[in-house]
């Protein structure tokens, strides 16, 4: 069945039409006419690529009191995802073929997003031998990127074999950069909240210390280097030089990092509790202006859903994390777009195209074009929208903007041509029915 | 005044209504039967995660010198110790009808959670959290220093005077201390300076918007002539590489922070030394200064169930005359609420 989507601003251009049918962009403009398409009125709403999250914790296999591929899938299809990456500490952890081709198939099962898994780079993420990367990589779930986040390769050696290693099948080592030494028992940024709360600070060098001496690896082997998570005006900098150097790094940046600082750690609630941590203002405008100039290239959610049991009590007994998925359009809009920092095709960017690059995810990020897959999103700009985390579709409920009014409001979004969300609600049926 | 979580919740007025108050609780148990009726039939409830014998008694002594119940809890040999969350252990006691909860924790801000996360409604006195604040602590150590040195020693009724113009010098392990967080705040809002004193590892990162002065030499800082001299405990195990190696060795310490009878010698003659307990003696302080006529060690004990009556009075009697006199109590709207709000 075919699709017109009528009047849509392109990535916040003018208006046109788009015609979907067979999963793909069969038409643009003028051409975009078929009397029996399902017309879905676009006016004043934006277009863009389906969103690619390349940092998505799913909790599947292990944890599913926290969240489930099928209940975080439908919330990355709410927040306007059509794929996620699913990190891989998870229990067991995601360090052989299999167990990647389990959650890849849970994901293609429940049918909401493409779901990429991530590889652990070390067996158990214990940080002392590689996993099998090359049979990830060969997998059905195709995996092209490692990660041990949650936790940092932070034996040298350990990690110059992984950058090398990943070469043969242009893979990605995705780097939590957190110097173990400096962080034992860190609770929070070190600095002046620190300080007078009395919780075990967390300094900016054991961030830019690890980043400074993976760009320096990266670029001593020629290989490709991901920065997960980036959070301080050091980090920026470092990067900023080594991207002058024309070392082959990328850096992301989530959407609490853009928002929030560590002032909000003065109540103790552990909503706010995160790894990285909340940084200070003048981090959160080095982030901001970083990812305005493209020195860090895109923005990931870093969801990391948890039980209530594990935020509610105190601080030093919580989990580190923060939900995401369903609220990341809305924060960079609030401060990248309505600040005029990025347009919307910058949006595009840094949340679809470049994701997809790095992941080396062919069929996601791609422009909006005739003959391109119908990953989309339909965005309301105008709309405002009250954050309830008791109503969004993840299972968890830490979400650090609860109760906060948010710019923006996801409409639609098509998986190769296929609704999952329409007029802001998921499509559970269709979902279903072509699962 | 709801609950008492922080020395830096403290307006003047209020801190000043603390010591006045507990200075007329410390009339009361130099008579023959100190016990007052006041809080008959409500109950306290001592619940400690951590252990510390002395605070612990200290407050039960308070609460039944006013014939409060008081219901001992300790985490170690309980639900706990069996895994029962800080949620359900407040909820019991709720339940239970407890009137307050006088809260020692091994975490930062776990008081501020039991008293805003919504859980019970007893006031929450804060014993100790983590390295946080010890408000309590602070405020028998202004009381013991109004004593000893406002109202020319002692010979003065020194009733609603603050420390205003007095040199207070804190030395030690400050990276780690809520005594000396919750010194340095109550001590700047009573009016006195604040200087602390340590080796630069044991200072935390942010000092430098605290409201005190810095030093890393405690002789130069000697050689002002400080009013007071508060010494800090320092755990031997902070010296080890496992304990985070904050100092080469108990020697090097001592040598550079340690008050011996040298550095005693050298103080002005009303100056008194301090030091919350328990004592490394020869490491921190050595005997000489320990049991010096300057120090005033034992009397802060002694104090410290002044003025836990006093805090424990003002909390929960409402308003009404603790021992005849001292009827204005501070109201709810003195302590702020301290809720995450939003950037």
């Amino acid at each position: 069945m075919s699709r017109l989507l009528r009047g849509a601003s392109l990535l916040g251009g003018g208006a046109t039409d788009v015609l979907v049918d067979e999963g793909r962009i069969v038409a643009l403009g003028t051409d975009a006419r078929d009397a029996r398409a399902d017309v879905v009125d676009a006016d004043g709403l934006v277009l863009l690529p389906g969103l690619v999250d390349l940092h998505t914790h799913l909790r599947e296999p292990g944890r599913e009191d926290a969240e489930t591929v099928a209940s975080g899938t439908r919330a990355a299809a709410l927040g306007g995802f059509t794929a996620v990456h699913a990190m891989a500490n998870t229990s067991p952890v995601a360090d052989t073929a299999g167990v990647v081709e389990q959650v890849w198939r849970l994901g293609r099962d429940a049918g909401w997003v493409d779901v990429h898994p991530v590889g652990a780079v070390t067996v158990g993420l214990g940080g002392e031998r590689l996993a099998e990367l090359g049979a990830m990589a060969s997998s059905a779930a195709r995996v092209r990127v490692f990660s041990d986040d949650g936790k940092c390769v932070h034996d040298p050696v350990l990690m110059r074999r992984a950058l090398e290693y990943v070469k043969a099948f242009d893979g990605v080592i995705a780097q939590h950069a957190q110097e173990p030494r400096l962080t034992e028992n860190a609770q929070m940024h070190e600095g002046v909240v620190s300080a007078e709360l009395g919780l075990a600070g967390w300094p900016a060098v054991a961030e830019e210390a690890i980043i400074a001496r993976d760009v320096l690896l990266a670029e001593h082997v020629g290989s490709r280097l991901h920065v997960c998570h980036v959070s301080t005006a050091g980090s920026v900098e470092i990067i900023r030089w080594a991207k002058a150097r024309g070392i082959a790094v990328t850096a992301e940046v989530t959407p609490h990092h853009l928002a929030l600082s560590d002032e909000l750690a003065r109540g103790y609630d552990p909503v706010f509790k995160v790894n990285p941590p909340l940084r200070t203002a003048e981090d959160l405008e080095a982030v901001r202006a970083a990812l305005a100039d493209g020195t860090i290239d895109i923005v990931a959610t870093d969801h990391a859903p948890h039980t209530r049991e594990d935020k509610d009590c105190e601080w030093a007994a919580a989990a580190f994390g923060m939900t995401g998925l369903e609220t990341a359009l809305s924060v960079v809009q609030a401060t990248m777009v309505d600040t005029g920092r990025l347009g919307w095709s910058d949006v595009a960017r840094v949340l679809s195209s470049t994701p997809a690059l790095i992941g080396r995810v062919a069929d996601q990020g791609r422009p909006i074009a005739v003959g391109e897959p119908a990953n989309l999103v339909l965005v309301d700009p105008t709309a405002r929208t009250l954050v309830d985390p008791a109503a969004q579709a993840t299972q968890a409920t830490n979400s650090p903007f609860r109760g906060r009014e948010l710019p923006g409001r996801v409409v639609a979004t098509f998986l190769r041509g296929r609704p999952t969300v329409l007029d802001g609600r998921p499509c559970d049926e269709t979902v279903e029915v072509h699962a | 005044m709801r609950h008492l979580l922080s020395a830096a919740d403290l307006s003047r007025d209020e801190a000043v209504l603390i010591l006045d108050t507990a200075a007329q609780m410390a009339a009361t148990q130099s008579r023959q039967i100190k016990k007052l009726p006041t809080l008959r039939g409500r109950t306290v409830i001592n619940l400690f995660f951590e252990d510390s014998t002395r605070t612990r008694i200290s407050f039960e002594t308070a609460a039944k010198r006013l014939s409060a119940d008081v219901i001992n809890f300790s985490a170690k040999g309980s639900s706990v110790s069996k895994g029962e969350s800080l949620k359900d252990t407040a909820l019991t006691l709720q339940a239970m009808g407890a009137d307050a909860v006088v809260i020692r924790h091994q975490a930062s801000g776990a008081p501020h959670t039991l008293a805003t996360a919504g859980w019970t409604d007893c006031a929450v006195v804060n014993a100790g959290d983590g390295t946080h604040q010890h408000p309590t602590q602070a405020l028998l150590d202004a009381y013991t220093a109004r004593r000893h040195l406002v109202g020319a020693g002692g010979t003065q009724d020194v009733t609603g005077r603050d420390l205003a113009g007095l040199h207070v010098a804190i030395v030690g392990d400050v990276l780690h201390s809520r005594v000396a967080r919750s010194n340095m705040q109550l001590l700047h809002t009573l009016g006195a300076r604040v200087t602390l004193v340590a080796p630069p590892t044991l200072v935390p990162v942010g000092v430098q918007t605290w409201p005190c002065a810095v030093s890393y030499h405690l002789d130069e800082v000697l050689a002002q002539g400080p009013d007071a001299v508060m010494m800090l405990r320092v755990q031997r195990e902070r010296m080890s590489s496992a304990g985070g190696g904050f100092f080469p060795s108990a020697l090097e310490y001592t040598r550079g922070y340690g008050l011996d009878a040298r550095r005693l010698a050298g103080l002005p003659d009303h100056a008194i030394v301090m030091h919350p307990g328990p004592m490394n003696r020869g490491l921190e302080i050595s005997a000489d200064a320990a049991d010096s006529p300057r120090s005033v060690v034992v009397e802060q004990v002694a104090n410290g169930v002044a003025v836990r009556m006093a805090v424990l009075y003002l909390l929960l009697s409402g308003t009404g005359p603790a021992t005849s006199a001292g009827d204005e109590v501070a109201d709810e709207s003195g302590t702020p609420e301290k809720v995450g709000t939003g950037a």
